[in-house]
């Protein structure tokens, strides 16, 4: 029976090898997936260093200065002005149900809400249903191809990255409001960035400027943490520290 | 079948040592079930709640943080499995001062996270089978935040109910000690002894 198994999946083996190198882009998510990684480093450090000397105190000055009760009423207008488009996507998705929710929404928290800065639709029980057009890629099919470094934007993949760029150049929020909308959309990110920074200091802090290699980490922590918000975490991509007896042998 | 097995000497040798490995490296699966994993996490989330809403200063936290893990979590898996293909080689002193240190640095590291839950309560939705563990299943609700999503797995492998893996948000603290333990290894340049030490700094 042994040696059956060994003859029997060494050309399932090779075959594997063969399609693993046919393509670069691995189908199912489990592993990192990083052929730009000396670009993706240099970019990691520019990053870095934009957080050392830009990101970080102005996130401090922000979260000291502005009291926490407006901090969060302005998140709450930055989540609500990028309904629209999380809406297009839940359509494009097919997902009608919660595009429906985040226009119900969305007309609520813009009026009874006060351009959004309250959520009284929380109270109606009216979720929140993210989306960007990388999901909406994911949903399609797209594969989410290698690890990416952005600019100024950080962790990414090659098919967020795309959906990234048509979320910009597509969100509704400029033609269906104007452009003093669309100019405090702009506004409302920025603050909302600088509010994350700030209320999670001690933990990017620690993953940026603490870890034996914060690049490895990062990506780490951006792959596994999208790849759970698509729910493309299966239980074999689960790690077993009690089954893994052979763990190791194919390592370095 | 039987008959076979007694005429293949090799096969039986390989069998009686797998098997003696076996013995030796994992006990018998006692089938854990949801509702005791859930138990078992019902008192680690009420002991989280109570540190990160005692107000009190974050070195006595980092403290009960370090009770908590030596309490209810598998600390000689999860370090080995930190440590990696190193663990093999280590001698069995060294892995007992590696797995002390890396408790005191974990509580202090996941420590600083669950500071950033303070003021937030967090509340266990569920449980599931996972391979032969389960995966019960935790929310964080923060103020002007959308609720995080919290996972600890559990496993009666070790010969008591423990968590061996803590997710937050599909980030997992096994996986990412993996990758930074290497990563500190290797830039010891695979000098354990230099890792323990510096090991009880960090976090």
């Amino acid at each position: 029976m042994l040696p059956a198994t060994t003859t029997r999946s060494r050309p399932a083996i090779v075959a594997g090898a063969l399609l693993l190198a046919a393509c670069s882009v691995p189908d199912t998510p489990a592993e990192i997936h990083d052929p730009h990684e000396s670009y993706n480093r240099v970019m990691h450090n520019v990053n870095t260093s934009f957080d050392t000397v830009a990101l970080r105190p102005a996130s401090q000055v922000y979260g000291n200065v502005v009291p926490q009760p407006v901090r969060t009423r302005l998140d709450n207008a930055s989540r609500n002005l990028g309904l629209p488009a999380a809406l297009v996507n839940k359509l494009l998705q097919g997902k009608i149900e919660e595009a429906a929710e985040n226009g119900f929404r969305f007309a609520i928290n813009s009026t009874l809400g006060l351009f959004g800065l309250f959520d009284p639709a929380q109270d109606f029980g009216l979720e929140e249903n993210e989306a960007g057009f990388g999901d909406t890629l994911a949903v399609w099919g797209v594969p989410e191809g290698a690890y990416v470094v952005l600019p100024l934007f950080g962790p990414s993949t090659e098919r967020d990255s795309v959906g990234f760029v048509v979320d910009i150049a597509t969100n509704p929020v400029g033609a269906l409001f104007g452009s003093d909308a669309k100019d405090a959309n702009i506004g409302l990110t920025v603050t909302e960035r600088l509010n994350f920074r700030y209320s999670f200091s001690q933990t990017v802090d620690s993953i940026l400027y603490d870890s034996a290699d914060s690049y490895a980490q990062l990506r780490l922590f951006y792959l596994d943490n999208r790849r759970f918000q698509l729910g493309q975490i299966t239980d074999d991509g689960i790690s077993d520290p009690y089954g893994d007896l052979y763990d190791g042998l194919y390592e370095e | 079948m039987m008959a076979s097995m007694k005429s293949d000497l090799t096969r039986r040798t390989f069998v009686g040592s797998a098997v003696a490995a076996g013995a030796l490296t994992a006990k018998p699966a006692l089938a854990l079930s949801s509702n005791e994993a859930r138990r078992l996490i019902d008192r680690v989330v009420g002991d989280i709640n109570g540190v990160i809403n005692s107000g009190k200063s974050q070195n006595s936290m980092f403290r009960d943080f370090e009770g908590i893990f030596r309490r209810y979590a598998d600390v000689p898996t999860i370090a080995r499995s930190a440590l990696g293909p190193p663990a093999r080689t280590a001698s069995k002193a060294q892995i007992k001062r590696f797995s002390d240190a890396f408790t005191g640095y974990l509580a202090r590291k996941y420590g600083r996270r669950f500071r950033e839950f303070i003021g937030s309560k967090i509340r266990v939705t569920g449980a599931r089978k996972v391979k032969s563990f389960q995966e019960v299943q935790a929310v964080a609700n923060l103020r002007g935040q959308p609720p995080f999503a919290i996972s600890f797995m559990v496993s009666d492998r070790s010969g008591s109910d423990r968590f061996f893996d803590l997710l937050i948000e599909g980030i997992s603290l096994l996986k990412s000690e993996r990758a930074e333990i290497g990563s500190m290894l290797d830039r010891r340049r695979g000098d354990i002894e230099a890792l323990i030490s510096d090991l009880t700094k960090a976090g």
